[in-house]
């Protein structure tokens, strides 16, 4: 641990019932990090976001984001500090429309006065009219989220993500069922948006994380198996291993 | 259950509006007074249902317990009648305290003796309680079908409390205010009952003004995030204890207020308001008149009510079916209400089905793609 790390996880273990999601899971992050995190089905890949955000607490071990530990916060708090979260299947408020979306995102202070009383501050109405314009949506600002593509929805969550402005963004599987066009410009911006943000990719798409040209770690049955590019990840004995499947699996 | 929101169109608005408000103008002189005062009534409880939209319709919070707000409201009402009219009893107290050997106003009546205070406990104590009891619900994060129960659950705990505290209420034979006194004259005289019209009539247009304003812009936004994705909301920073707590509370006023109104122009509060059927009722009303739309849950109100009424009267016993039947043919076939039937594609589809109307010729999804511009 360093004072340039934004995230650390320090012996992370959640047990459903005996049943160990994460087993000493440990990670660390740095500023500005863009980072793959890729594994087979039930490494824990999900498990470790929700134990960040607050949905899940660890059995043991310790979460320090920006020095402050996140155990026992709620939700809404983390996501306050500046922890983003983006769904594995896009999570957009279907019924409202698009614009309205990223007003939620991108109001602050969230506070129910705030929303009832005052009317949106016009520089977050320009970051919208920004946002719409980064992922391509500026011609369905009044069109209900419902009624875009898949590919769409995805990028709306995206945008919402950026909206809130977070030092860490969480990003699950953001290429789920896009195109191979749509995975390039996603890997493209998430790219962009490292640097300044920290930004954290779930996915089992091998060509997108190859393309995000990042460090990735490889989870396995709950633990980091191995961290490092993407060429020493693909000549790691034991990565090989698992992704081909072992003999007692 | 498949919430899907709906804007009605501002023509939809007007003309309801337009109809509305004719009609209330028009009714102190083409409706015999008896019926007047049932409209009124029927009005009040356009109040509640409007509660219940914005709870139900808008959050997702289907509560099963609005009974306990709008009796609260009711008896808030009753008891500052009772209290202003009782010099002429003994200890100058309410008649029924009498029966029951109380000598002395109950403390926590004390401050009924102001008109002030209790024109403002009709809907900050139900608001209270709502709060409270909504706090603690959300909080711990109970919902769906949990908080339906518990609701009702609650509504029973009130209903049987209030029963039996008759040195407090008078129990089972609730309180009457028909003989009350008020500005010197008899709640119950016909002068009265007339001016209780105008009276609700005003409070359920500022009712819905108020919905209106709760539910535009981005705290509605919210509301309707609850509603469709809880943690989607929660991972975006908001506390949505803290919403469903606001809303549930601004409900439980708007009930209480339902219930005062409501209890002045029918001439009693009695623990009957918080009967498990009646506070079904109010979400069937919002149900058929369209949720989430709130001028469906004026029209639902009065409609369903003065249609009660009037089936009762003729055919004793069978408005309980209907009722039932029509509670299922919205939820099988018109799910978003009745107004929420004429404003989507309702109207043309039976058309179509006479072969009254032509039939669209590519799927209405992509007409509504084309109609807004845009190429798919």
């Amino acid at each position: 641990m360093n004072n340039k790390d934004l995230l650390n996880l320090i012996d992370i273990t959640v047990s459903f019932e005996g049943f160990l999601a994460l087993n000493n899971l440990n990670l660390n992050l740095k500023k500005g990090e863009l980072r793959a995190v890729i594994g087979p089905n039930g490494a824990g890949k999900t498990t470790f976001l929700d134990v960040i955000t607050g949905k899940v607490k660890p059995t043991k071990g310790e979460v320090i984001f920006k020095g402050k530990s996140l155990i026992g916060r709620k939700e809404h708090k983390i996501a306050r500090l500046g922890v983003g979260r983006k769904f594995q299947s896009p999570r957009i408020f279907e019924n409202l429309t698009v614009k309205e979306n990223l007003e939620i995102s991108v109001s602050t202070p969230k506070s129910p006065l705030n929303l009832i009383n005052k009317s949106i501050k016009d520089e977050q109405l320009n970051e919208i009219e920004r946002l719409m314009k980064i992922v391509n949506l500026a011609q369905k600002v009044d069109s209900k989220a419902g009624s875009l593509s898949h590919g769409q929805k995805q990028w709306l969550e995206i945008a919402m993500l950026v909206g809130q402005k977070p030092d860490l963004m969480l990003v699950d599987e953001p290429v789920a069922g896009l195109t191979d066009e749509e995975t390039d410009l996603t890997a493209d911006l998430l790219k962009s948006l490292s640097g300044e943000n920290t930004v954290v990719v779930i996915d089992h798409d091998m060509e997108f994380i190859r393309r995000l040209d990042s460090n990735v770690s490889v989870l396995n049955q709950g633990t980091v198996l191995c961290e490092g590019t993407m060429e020493t990840i693909q000549k790691d004995k034991k990565v090989i291993d698992v992704y081909l499947g072992r003999p007692e699996d | 259950m498949e919430f899907q929101n709906l804007k009605l169109s501002k023509k939809t608005t007007f003309i309801a509006w337009v109809v509305i408000i004719a009609f209330i103008i028009a009714a102190p002189t083409i409706l015999p007074v008896f019926r007047l005062n049932l409209l009124g009534r029927y009005l009040s409880l356009a109040i509640v249902a409007l509660g219940v939209d914005l709870i139900w319709g808008f959050t997702g919070l289907l509560s099963l317990g609005q009974g306990i707000f709008f009796a609260l409201g009711g008896y808030c009402a009753a008891m500052y009648l009772q209290i202003t009219s009782s010099s002429e009893f003994p200890n100058n107290i309410p008649e029924f305290f009498g029966l029951y050997g109380v000598d002395n106003l109950p403390f926590f009546w004390e401050p009924f003796r102001s008109p002030i205070f209790s024109l403002f406990a009709i809907w900050v104590i139900p608001a209270l309680v709502a709060g409270m009891l909504g706090f603690l619900v959300f909080r711990n994060r109970i919902k769906g079908v949990y908080f339906s129960i518990l609701t009702q659950a609650a509504l029973l705990v009130f209903f049987n409390f209030f029963n039996g505290q008759q040195k407090l209420i008078n129990g089972t034979n609730g309180l009457k205010t028909d003989v009350t006194q008020l500005f010197g004259q008899m709640v119950g005289s016909e002068s009265m009952q007339r001016m209780f019209f105008w009276v609700t009539a005003l409070l359920v247009i500022a009712a819905w003004f108020f919905a209106k304003w709760v539910v535009k812009g981005r705290f509605g936004n919210i509301l309707i995030g609850i509603r469709d994705d809880e943690p989607r909301v929660r991972f975006t920073g908001y506390n949505p204890v803290i919403f469903k707590t606001i809303i549930f509370s601004i409900a439980g006023g708007l009930a209480g207020i339902s219930g005062a109104l409501y209890t002045v122009q029918s001439g009693i509060v009695s623990p009957q308001f918080m009967t498990v059927p009646f506070s079904i009722e109010m979400v069937i009303w919002v149900a058929v008149g369209g949720r989430g739309t709130l001028l469906g849950a004026i029209l639902g109100a009065v409609f369903i009510n003065y249609a009660k009424s009037l089936v009762s009267e003729a055919l004793p016993a069978s408005w309980m079916f209907i009722q039932g039947g029509l509670f299922i043919l919205v939820v099988t076939a018109l799910p978003e209400g009745v107004l929420g039937w004429v404003q989507g594609d309702g109207p043309r589809n039976l058309l179509q089905r006479f072969g009254l109307k032509r039939k669209i010729e590519t799927y209405p999804s992509l007409e509504v793609k084309n109609k807004e511009g845009n190429n798919e």
